[in-house]
């Protein structure tokens, strides 16, 4: 099938089939990285320029290389937000940097839907690095891409997503495609962090960790902020550590082939302990490993190149 | 030389005429209604085939002037108005400066008269500053024009200062018009809290926000035995509320906008700024009682909330725009084409809550209804007539409206504004 999309803005609007030809695509890619010479000449003679206005390290740098990789030319703009909130709109900024001829823009923001915005706005292609709580998608394709890779399969899967969901744009993500592809989701977080209605999404909801623990294939440990104790959703970070935080005697109870995901930065010790973040049950550095390839795949199909 | 509209059938909110009538307008006021009223150089509307109204009254306007003149002016707005086929209207005190002393109130008043298309009411703040803190000088307020007062934009969140209002204002006998919506609850709220929130990612505002201020200030009028009248209700509990309030005796009366009874919070999930509006846009169960509230008088009264904004204003991400979408020009083709044509509310009853009930509510004399002796204003409408929504159609400064493309039926043709054609099709 052809992929007929000129953006990639979230994963709800996305196909199954859609979805399925990203990580086929990564697949491919992935190889490239492990080569010697590391590049392929999919992207050359296109700009791509990631906007982000939110602080981040590891999903910039990856586009970057994934872009850099494809032999696109590359440019960072890391924008602080004070100064676009007076005067110039997050519209004008965009089609100032589009005026210089870009190809791709690789957004990340604190509003969602800042991106739908942007895609209505430019003429370029947008891929959204995410948008507020709304989606985080290649966050999820890297996900979906690493557990295919785990248990060959995505249809059939018990996925956990663990953590404050009510603030997760990789919570959204993830519901949207895992689901698509036929896991099933059951999202476990304090009852003040649960949106209403997640239900909805097609979803179960369970707020004991140690049974999702168990009847899960896979879970997805959330980035806790720690500005949500002060915005009185939790007690303590103690308490939430001890509620939802993941340690080795909690996955000792759990199911033996379990394996746990995080989309990082990690609070050590808050939503996972050390050991379990760098224990054999924990597949972080293969998501990161995996983000590179699945971010080049949808900057290669977005912008249309042909091999 | 007056005006006389020949051939009208004349739609009150106690009765429709069954048989058209001649009325003639002198001196600012309706001085005979008759059959075949002989024309002695007077100016001639005929209104043959159309719909002969007491002028319309929309007591919830936000005129942003002054302070605001890139988003609408009390001239601008004057002309929404007049076009919506509105001859009075109150607007809000949330201006700058905010319509807390007599000065602004006397500006706004003279500017109104010098544009001289419709009344402009100003609505007095509750607080100095609308800081919930001190009580403005309400006496003064009423002597320069003031008929009621409202914080509007934001409730008044201290619950003795509220009392405090309520009781100086029932000595003054003037109005007070909450904001339902208790801030800390609402805490940085975007659209209403539910599926769709969840599902798009953008923060919530539930219902209770609104709710628990609802009852709040039932309470409290109870209590004082003063009377309060709730803004933009937007939720089936609020209305249940209010009946429950009704029903006790209370003096409480409610407005709805009709923004509230037409679309549900699915209409946020494109991220299009101009559904993002105070309360937020509810769920169709909400819409449904709402409806129901207002057939059965629980609900006295459409109000329009008119809150215009500039495109640059709202094209900053959802998160980012103001509150508030314009509704001057489009809530009487709203209203016919979601309430009167689908029987909900006949043309009188529309009649009682778009032009009597606010007049009652707010104290207007002489206005609400077609009679001998009262102002000449007056709205010709053709309540079959369909016409669509269009951004260049909009005669307000601001275009910020989810209603663009849309059919409506319902169509203003005269408007009369004490007994001059202010208005015409």
């Amino acid at each position: 099938m052809a992929w007929k999309h000129k953006h990639l803005l979230g994963l709800e609007e996305l196909s199954r089939e859609d979805i399925e030809l990203i990580l086929e695509t990564a697949k491919s890619f992935k190889e490239v990285s492990s080569r010697d010479i590391k590049k392929v000449p999919a992207l050359r003679g296109k700009t791509v320029v990631t906007l982000f206005f939110e602080a981040s390290t590891r999903t910039r740098i990856s586009f970057e290389l994934a872009a850099k990789r494809l032999s696109a030319d590359t440019l960072n703009i890391a924008v602080n937000v004070s100064s676009t909130s007076k005067g110039e709109t997050l519209l004008d900024t965009a089609r100032n940097i589009e005026a210089m001829n870009v190809d791709a823009m690789v957004v990340r923001h604190s509003s969602s839907g800042s991106v739908l915005l942007l895609a209505e706005g430019l003429k370029c292609s947008v891929v959204n690095a995410g948008d507020g709580c709304r989606e985080h998608p290649t966050q999820a394709l890297l996900d979906m891409f690493t557990l295919q890779e785990k248990f060959g399969r995505i249809e059939g899967l018990k996925v956990g997503i663990i953590g404050d969901i009510l603030h997760s744009r990789v919570a959204r993500s993830n519901i949207w495609g895992l689901t698509k592809l036929g896991a099933k989701v059951t999202v476990c977080g304090p009852a003040t962090l649960m949106p209403r209605g997640i239900e909805a999404l097609g979803v179960d909801v369970c707020y004991d960790l140690k049974k999702v623990l168990k009847q899960s294939d896979a879970v997805i440990a959330l980035r806790l902020q720690k500005e949500r104790q002060q915005d009185r959703f939790l007690p303590s970070m103690r308490e939430y550590s001890r509620l939802f935080g993941i340690n080795q005697a909690k996955l000792s109870e759990g199911s033996d082939h379990l394996i746990v995901m995080h989309p990082g930065p990690t609070n050590r010790g808050v939503e996972l302990s050390a050991d379990v973040a760098d224990g054999k049950q924990s597949v972080i550095l293969d998501q990161v490993t995996n983000g590179v390839a699945v971010r080049m795949a949808v900057l290669y199909l977005v912008l249309g190149t042909k091999t | 030389m007056g005006l006389l509209i020949k051939n009208a059938i004349i739609v009150n909110a106690d009765k429709i005429w069954d048989k058209s009538q001649d009325i003639l307008c002198e001196d600012g006021k309706i001085t005979q209604i008759a059959s075949g009223i002989a024309s002695a150089n007077h100016e001639i509307i005929d209104a043959v085939g159309k719909k002969v109204l007491p002028g319309l009254i929309d007591i919830h306007t936000h005129l942003r002037q002054p302070g605001r003149e890139d988003k609408e002016t009390i001239e601008t707005g004057s002309r929404a108005a007049v076009k919506g086929g509105f001859t009075s209207i109150m607007c809000m005190p949330n201006t700058n400066p905010i319509v807390d002393n007599a000065m602004v109130v006397e500006f706004i008043i003279r500017e109104a008269n010098r544009v001289g298309l419709c009344n402009v009411y100003p609505i007095g703040a509750i607080t100095k500053g609308q800081q919930d803190g001190e009580l403005t000088d309400m006496a003064e307020l009423k002597a320069s024009g003031c008929l009621a007062f409202s914080d509007d934009g934001k409730s008044v969140l201290n619950s003795r200062l509220f009392r405090l209002a309520m009781e100086y204002a029932k000595m003054l006998d003037v109005l007070i018009i909450e904001h339902c919506q208790d801030p800390l609850l609402t805490a940085g709220g975007v659209m209403n809290e539910g599926v769709v929130s969840t599902r798009i990612g953008l923060k919530g505002d539930p219902g209770i926000a609104e709710t628990v201020t609802v009852a709040r200030d039932i309470e409290i009028a109870h209590y004082l035995g003063a009377r309060v009248h709730l803004a933009h209700m937007s939720l089936k509990r609020s209305c249940e509320l209010i009946r429950f309030a009704k029903s006790q005796g209370i003096k409480v009366t409610a407005e709805a906008c009709p923004h509230h009874f037409v679309l549900t919070d699915e209409a946020c999930s494109g991220f299009d700024t101009s559904t993002k509006v105070n309360p937020p846009l509810r769920s169709q169960e909400d819409i449904d009682a709402i409806k129901e509230a207002i057939a059965d008088g629980t609900i006295d009264c459409i109000v329009t909330d008119h809150a215009p904004h500039t495109k640059e204003d709202k094209e900053v991400g959802f998160d980012g725009a103001p509150f508030g979408l314009i509704g001057l020009e489009t809530s009487l083709g709203l209203t016919i084409t979601e309430l009167v044509h689908p029987r909900i509310i006949d043309l009188s009853q529309m009649v009682d809550r778009m032009s009597r009930a606010p007049a009652r509510i707010v104290g207007l004399a002489n206005k609400g209804e077609i009679k001998i002796g009262y102002d000449a204003d007056i709205t010709i409408i053709d309540p079959d007539k369909e016409w669509t929504v269009t951004k260049e159609g909009f005669v307000s400064k601001s275009k910020n409206s989810p209603f663009i493309g849309r059919k409506l039926k319902g169509f203003v043709e005269y408007t009369i504004f004490g007994g001059k054609a202010v208005y015409k099709a």
